[in-house]
């Protein structure tokens, strides 16, 4: 499953950073959740960020996006501190949970409007972008329905595309295809891809090996550190595997942390 | 200030398509203030009295009729002994027994002295305590009456103090007047409080706080995001509840409307302000819903809705006076029953403006959008 559009990534030679980390660590209490991971997110990148269940994800993406203070270390996300400048880092950014976290109890539209106002884009601009969304998602029908009654897939795409209403430089994903059927997980790739083309950086978290061979560079994370940093294809022909699946199986069996 | 509309729109939306609070809105008002007032009653009537004749004289006869033409006392039971009318008492058939010995009317008459027996289940205390002053006072009209006019000599009527007294600002005495603007400042506490306790942390339970907290909404917006509704439903409570009160129970406030909604207007942020506190304390709506608990039963109880605050304990008042109930509670009736003016509850407003002030300031300050 080829995504329709080929993304290709910035050169790091001229490219601007989207996100810098240095020796970023978080601590709750004596556990180590995140280890001093260091690394550079160029713009227009799609970043992959992979790692078992409690492997520590979560928590990196939750620091960069402004939800979590860091324990220690240096980040800045769009060129906004982490520290001190997380509300200016909030307004440059999109963000999708792991957990869907739309409102059901409102409708597709009303879901857009009000996230799309929150981040101070135009009632005019919203009222004429919202409906071409809405169709091109394939949801014109249940435009005016709630949302609570959508299925999984269809409400994935849309808490992706009101992440990216407002136009941010980057966009986190926190497992965006989790439970999604097969067909559903292309179209979201594809959707990703077209994002990336538009100059948004990508910034994903995924538990699909396959899904990791879409990234431009991939990011190994094993009980809070980083293990490996690098295209699939140099990841592959680093660990002589053929395919990401066995890089993560031989990178990953040695975490002592499982299930969080 | 564009982006607070968005934020209430939404707030509005979810909230009118909850069929349940909708429902409570209207329903609470007009079925608890409709019903409760009438059940909570406190004046005491029905006072069950087994009575031990054992003299079974003209004078038993005519205090015994006395007693019954009361109309507070239901004579239950007659007994020859008082061994069998404590039985009465024990079931529970009896209140209060009154024993006449067999020698009242001779020694009535002969002596001019006879003690009678009056015993009560003291478990309901107010209904022995103001039972037995009733029997009392019965039997001191019998005894006057059988002084003057006693025994065919005229006895001269000692010295006596008689007391004539008007009630002001409820000149029947009547029970709801007392009680209906108190249960519905009631309703709109509990309204108020419940449902801004159980919002935030229900955004928390569901996760969409934390797509909210991604955004660059200020604290005070989604604060104020949150008060503004449950301030409309509030009002809709009190406008229910001031016609409730005026067709069910014909209290047409003697002060100016006007100045009640103001004061219920300044009450409610500061109500709304402890909910959302609340709200951003907990971390689920179990949590919430005990705290709110807590705190609210605090409120029934100690802002002088059954029992007067001045006659509470010290400490008990200095506690029920850091209550923004308490003072909304004095106003309110001040406001609905004497017809005060806005001088007279001036110092309510400041107040309950200051717990306003407060208590939303720290639940802004509370909402932590970075943990």
């Amino acid at each position: 499953m080829d995504p329709v559009i080929n993304h290709q990534p910035p050169s790091p030679a001229t490219a601007e950073t989207a996100i810098e980390c240095r020796e970023l660590t978080k601590k709750f209490g004596d556990f180590i959740a995140v280890d001093r991971i260091s690394f550079r997110v160029q713009r227009c990148e799609i970043f992959g960020f992979l790692g078992a269940n409690g492997a520590g994800k979560t928590t990196a993406m939750r620091m960069l996006c402004g939800l979590s203070y860091p324990s220690s270390g240096h980040a800045t996300v769009a060129g906004f501190d982490v520290y001190r400048q997380q509300e200016k880092i909030k307004q440059h950014i999109g963000y999708m949970s792991q957990k869907f976290s739309l409102y059901d109890d409102l409708t597709p539209l009303e879901n857009i409007k009000f996230f799309g106002g929150v981040y101070g884009v135009a009632e005019k601009e919203i009222r004429e972008r919202s409906h071409d969304l809405v169709r091109s998602l394939g949801l014109d029908r249940e435009a005016n329905k709630l949302v609570g009654g959508l299925p999984l897939g269809w409400k994935q795409k849309l808490a992706f595309a009101v992440a990216l209403f407002h136009r941010p430089r980057i966009v986190f994903l926190d497992e965006p295809t989790g439970g999604v059927d097969p067909v559903t997980r292309r179209q979201f790739w594809d959707m990703i891809y077209e994002a990336a083309e538009k100059g948004v950086t990508i910034f994903v978290t995924t538990h699909y090996m396959d899904e990791s061979e879409y990234c431009n560079r991939v990011t190994i994370m094993v009980d809070g550190k980083i293990e490996a940093l690098d295209t699939p294809a140099n990841l592959k022909h680093r660990f002589a595997c053929d395919n990401m699946d066995e890089v993560f199986y031989r990178l990953a069996r040695t975490a002592r942390r499982s299930d969080s | 200030m564009k982006r607070l509309r968005f934020i209430l729109q939404k707030e509005f939306r979810q909230m009118f398509r909850d069929r349940t609070i909708l429902a409570m809105m209207f329903m609470l008002p007009l079925i608890q203030l409709g019903i409760l007032p009438l059940a909570m009653n406190l004046d005491v009537k029905n006072i069950n009295l087994a009575i031990v004749d054992k003299d079974h004289s003209t004078y038993t006869q005519k205090l015994i009729s006395k007693i019954g033409a009361s109309g507070y006392f239901k004579i239950v039971a007659t007994a020859p002994a008082y061994k069998k009318a404590l039985v009465t008492l024990e079931n529970g058939t009896a209140d209060i027994i009154l024993e006449i010995p067999a020698s009242f009317e001779r020694n009535l008459v002969r002596e001019g002295s006879q003690p009678l027996n009056v015993t009560a289940d003291a478990i309901n205390g107010i209904k022995s305590g103001i039972g037995s002053a009733y029997l009392l006072t019965v039997i001191r009209d019998f005894n006057q009456e059988i002084r003057l006019t006693g025994n065919g000599q005229s006895i001269a009527a000692p010295a006596m103090i008689d007391m004539a007294s008007a009630a002001w600002f409820n000149p029947y005495e009547k029970f709801t007047w007392y009680i209906v603007p108190g249960v519905l400042v009631l309703l709109l506490t509990l309204v108020g409080g419940f449902l801004s306790a159980l919002n935030i942390v229900r955004e928390k339970e569901i996760g969409t706080i934390e797509q909210i907290n991604v955004t660059p909404i200020k604290k005070w917006q989604f604060i104020v995001g949150k008060l503004v509704p449950f301030w409309v439903v509030g009002m809709i409570v009190l406008t229910v509840g001031l016609l409730v009160a005026r067709l069910f129970y014909g209290i047409i406030p003697v002060g100016s409307l006007l100045l009640l909604y103001l004061l219920a207007a300044v009450y409610l942020v500061a109500l709304l302000g402890f909910g959302l506190l609340v709200s951003t304390i907990s971390n689920n709506q179990l949590q919430a819903m005990f705290i709110a608990f807590f705190f609210i039963m605090i409120f029934v109880l100690m802002s002088g809705l059954f029992t007067s605050v001045d006659s509470m304990p010290t400490w008990a008042r200095s506690i029920a006076a850091g209550l923004p109930i308490t003072h909304f509670m004095k106003a309110v009736r001040m406001i609905i029953l004497k017809g005060s003016s806005f001088k007279d509850v001036s110092s309510v407003f400041i107040i309950e403006g200051l717990f306003a002030i407060g208590l939303n300031a720290l639940a802004i300050w509370n909402y932590r959008k970075t943990q």
